[in-house]
């Protein structure tokens, strides 16, 4: 092809130089000859287009309705955050991670700081580990609710949407009420946490629990008998154990497909050992189990937060180590969030060396001693794994995350291809892929 | 400063820095980013390890503890002592946690016997990933440097055990052997490892980028890809990279 006369990119002088009017793509050129196969379209499907999870590409190759090969395009959504970790002290690696998978991002927080204190030899105090084991569950409601919120409207119950979005916004206000954002909190920190609960969220999270069983209800009123949900979900993105585990499928999705493997099990953290929840399975290896996987792991999940409220004893959220605890409180003043008054005044007026402390801490951060470790934990989509390497500084030296949606999103191609266009989004909603920590 | 920079990379025991008996490395004085005078922090007397002294050198001795011991017998059963000796470099449990560093030539003899020897049964390959254990801080680049590295976690279902498998490999010949063959999902894993670092996974696929654009130039978490600075308008000046600004080591 020329770059002077472009047949789909025509172009006139104007005054303001040459405007060329782009009208379409070129397949007749990119496929060439192969036109024999006169059935068979490509066709190209995001990264911005509503049903596909966010910005995932997909080339599709079909032949009628069919789905002959699915190729899986990712990377619109690279930010470099693994990098950027490397440059900021550990502490503040939190804030970094709270932003992969947005969705989930408490347990990203989780998975960092618990790397980071098994780096560092320590353990969160109790209360602490309590109320991560919390927020953690309240969070992974909230996840679930999104992805059954977009899986209906992916699938066109559009209800679904309206209901599941609605319903988060109650766990979304809990958890600004307890860390101060509805996401992206930046609450779990290495050694505990960045503040206690808030007075009053306790109760809030009481009436929380009252509601919910009956929006699940809802749920399965609105969804789970409906003809045309089951039409859609039903055999639609297939895939078995054997295929699960060599695909390095984790999450729902094993559990949909008969393997009761969660990390909160069979190998607990947190004390989940002592908690009292099932670990909900399906063996039909299709989006239909996995839907069921995630409407009764919200269950489980509520039974999780009522034990963690139970068990909640007064006591401190952060470890008693001066040299790693954050040195202020905060709290909210007249003008907004900031460190406690006492603190202040404590500082500025009282103790040279506390104000020392306090700015080395803050400035300089702590170090962690030199060494690697592997820290997996359950996200809402999977193995969460955090892979934290300390040369013995106060900033991590390489932080990998083995984020679930980037492994999940892999099986893509086994789940659709041989199937019809309709399934791929099927199979895609079902995985529930999260870009932000697909791309990281 | 001394740094000999060569093959050796300085080494530390668990139990903290400067230990006299740890294979000896570099040593970089001060804990702020200003070299000669100018401290007045009072810790310009410290000395430390420099960065890379994340990996020690020095091998843990048997028992390991735990099912570690039983899962090297096994591995050894598996492969023969001739081959694990051969493979196996050295072992270092730390944190509660096993590493094998293996020599790239038997990579995939050993993983091939992980995944399918019954008493190992490593089904699934939770993640690959790279580190690169680039010396900032001490002098120039030694080419022949095993500096990057490619680190598999492998995870046993059946009997809910981890290990992890670490590979060196220099800057200047950067292949290991690909795991797909083994472990499908180790597709995404090795193309997101060779778009970062550049380690080259021999016998993938398609090893092509998946991150960064198609026609990205370098590797971007290699530790010497050059960062950006930030010109300040109207001033005259830049916000220097982030890696060259002061800042704590």
């Amino acid at each position: 092809m020329t770059t002077t006369q472009d047949p789909y990119a025509g172009s006139r002088e104007t005054t303001e130089g040459r405007v060329y009017t782009v009208t379409g793509g070129d397949w007749d050129v990119t496929l060439g000859a192969d036109l024999q196969g006169a059935e068979r379209l490509v066709v190209n499907m995001g990264p911005q287009h509503p049903s596909t999870h966010g910005v995932l590409r997909l080339v599709l190759d079909l032949e009628g309705e069919t789905v002959t090969k699915a190729r899986v395009v990712i990377g619109y959504l690279h930010t470099g955050i693994e990098k950027n970790t490397e440059y900021r002290n550990w502490v503040q690696g939190t804030t970094f991670v709270t932003r992969m998978d947005y969705l989930a991002p408490l347990f990203n927080e989780t998975g960092y700081c618990l790397a980071v204190e098994k780096l560092l030899g320590i353990e969160a105090p109790q209360r602490a580990q309590t109320i991560r084991v919390l927020v953690l569950e309240l969070n992974r409601i909230a996840s679930h609710l999104v992805a059954l919120a977009t899986f209906g409207m992916e699938m066109g119950a559009l209800t679904g949407m309206t209901n599941g979005f609605r319903e988060r916004e109650m766990i979304l206000d809990l958890l600004e009420e307890i860390t101060g954002l509805r996401m992206n909190h930046a609450y779990v920190r290495p050694g505990g946490l960045a503040q206690d609960l808030p007075e009053g969220s306790v109760e809030h999270i009481r009436e929380f629990l009252e509601v919910m069983p009956k929006r699940v209800a809802d749920f399965h009123r609105l969804l789970t008998g409906q003809p045309i949900w089951q039409a859609r979900l039903k055999d639609a993105g297939y895939l078995d154990v054997t295929g699960c585990v060599a695909l390095g499928v984790t999450g729902p999705i094993l559990r949909a497909a008969g393997l009761p493997w969660d990390l909160r099990k069979v190998e607990p953290y947190l004390g989940y050992g002592t908690y009292d929840f099932e670990v909900p399975t399906a063996d039909t290896c299709d989006a239909w189990g996995r839907y069921l996987v995630r409407m009764a792991e919200v269950n489980e999940s509520l039974k999780l937060i009522a034990q963690a409220l139970d068990r909640l004893e007064p006591g401190p959220v952060m470890v008693e180590d001066r040299k790693i605890a954050w040195p202020a409180q905060l709290s909210l003043g007249a003008d907004g969030m900031g460190n406690s008054l006492e603190h202040v005044k404590n500082i500025m007026g009282q103790s040279m060396e506390a104000l020392i402390h306090h700015f080395k801490l803050v400035t300089e951060g702590f170090r962690v001693p030199a060494g690697q470790v592997y820290v997996p934990i359950e996200s809402p989509r999977g193995e969460l794994g955090y892979h934290v390497v300390s040369d013995g500084s106060t900033r991590p030296w390489r932080v990998h995350v083995r984020d679930p949606s980037f492994v999940n999103l892999q099986a893509t191609a086994a789940m659709s291809e041989g199937g019809m266009i309709a399934d791929v989004i099927a199979a895609i909603a079902s995985i529930d892929p999260v870009m932000g920590g697909v791309d990281r | 400063m001394s740094n000999d920079g060569g093959e050796v990379l300085p080494g530390r025991t668990e139990a903290g820095y400067g230990d006299a008996t740890a294979p000896s490395g570099g040593f970089r004085k001060g804990a702020f980013g200003v070299t000669g005078s100018g401290d007045t922090s009072g810790f310009g007397g410290l000395v430390r390890v420099e960065p890379g002294g994340a990996v020690a050198l020095h091998s843990t001795e048997r028992p390991y503890g735990g099912y570690f011991d039983e899962v090297t017998d096994a591995l050894i059963e598996a492969v023969g002592q001739a081959t694990y000796d051969a493979a196996v470099q050295r072992v270092l449990v730390d944190r509660g946690e096993i590493t094998y560093f293996v020599a790239r030539e038997h990579l995939l003899t050993l993983v091939h016997a992980l995944r399918d020897d019954d008493a190992l049964r490593f089904e699934l390959c939770s993640s690959v990933s790279g580190v690169d254990y680039l010396d900032s801080g001490g002098p120039a680049v030694t080419p022949g440097r095993p500096r990057l590295h490619v680190v598999l976690h492998l995870t046993s279902m059946t009997y809910r055990r981890r290990v992890r498998l670490e590979v060196a490999v220099t800057a200047e010949d950067p292949h290991v052997p690909s795991v797909t063959g083994i472990y499908p999902t180790a597709d995404w894993h090795e193309r997101e490892t060779f778009d970062m670092f550049g380690i080259v996974f021999d016998g993938h696929p398609a090893l092509t980028r998946i991150l960064m654009p198609d026609d990205w130039d370098g590797h971007p978490q290699r530790k010497d890809y050059p960062l950006g600075g930030v010109p300040v308008e109207y001033h005259d000046a830049t916000i220097p990279p982030p890696d060259t600004r002061r800042a704590y080591r």
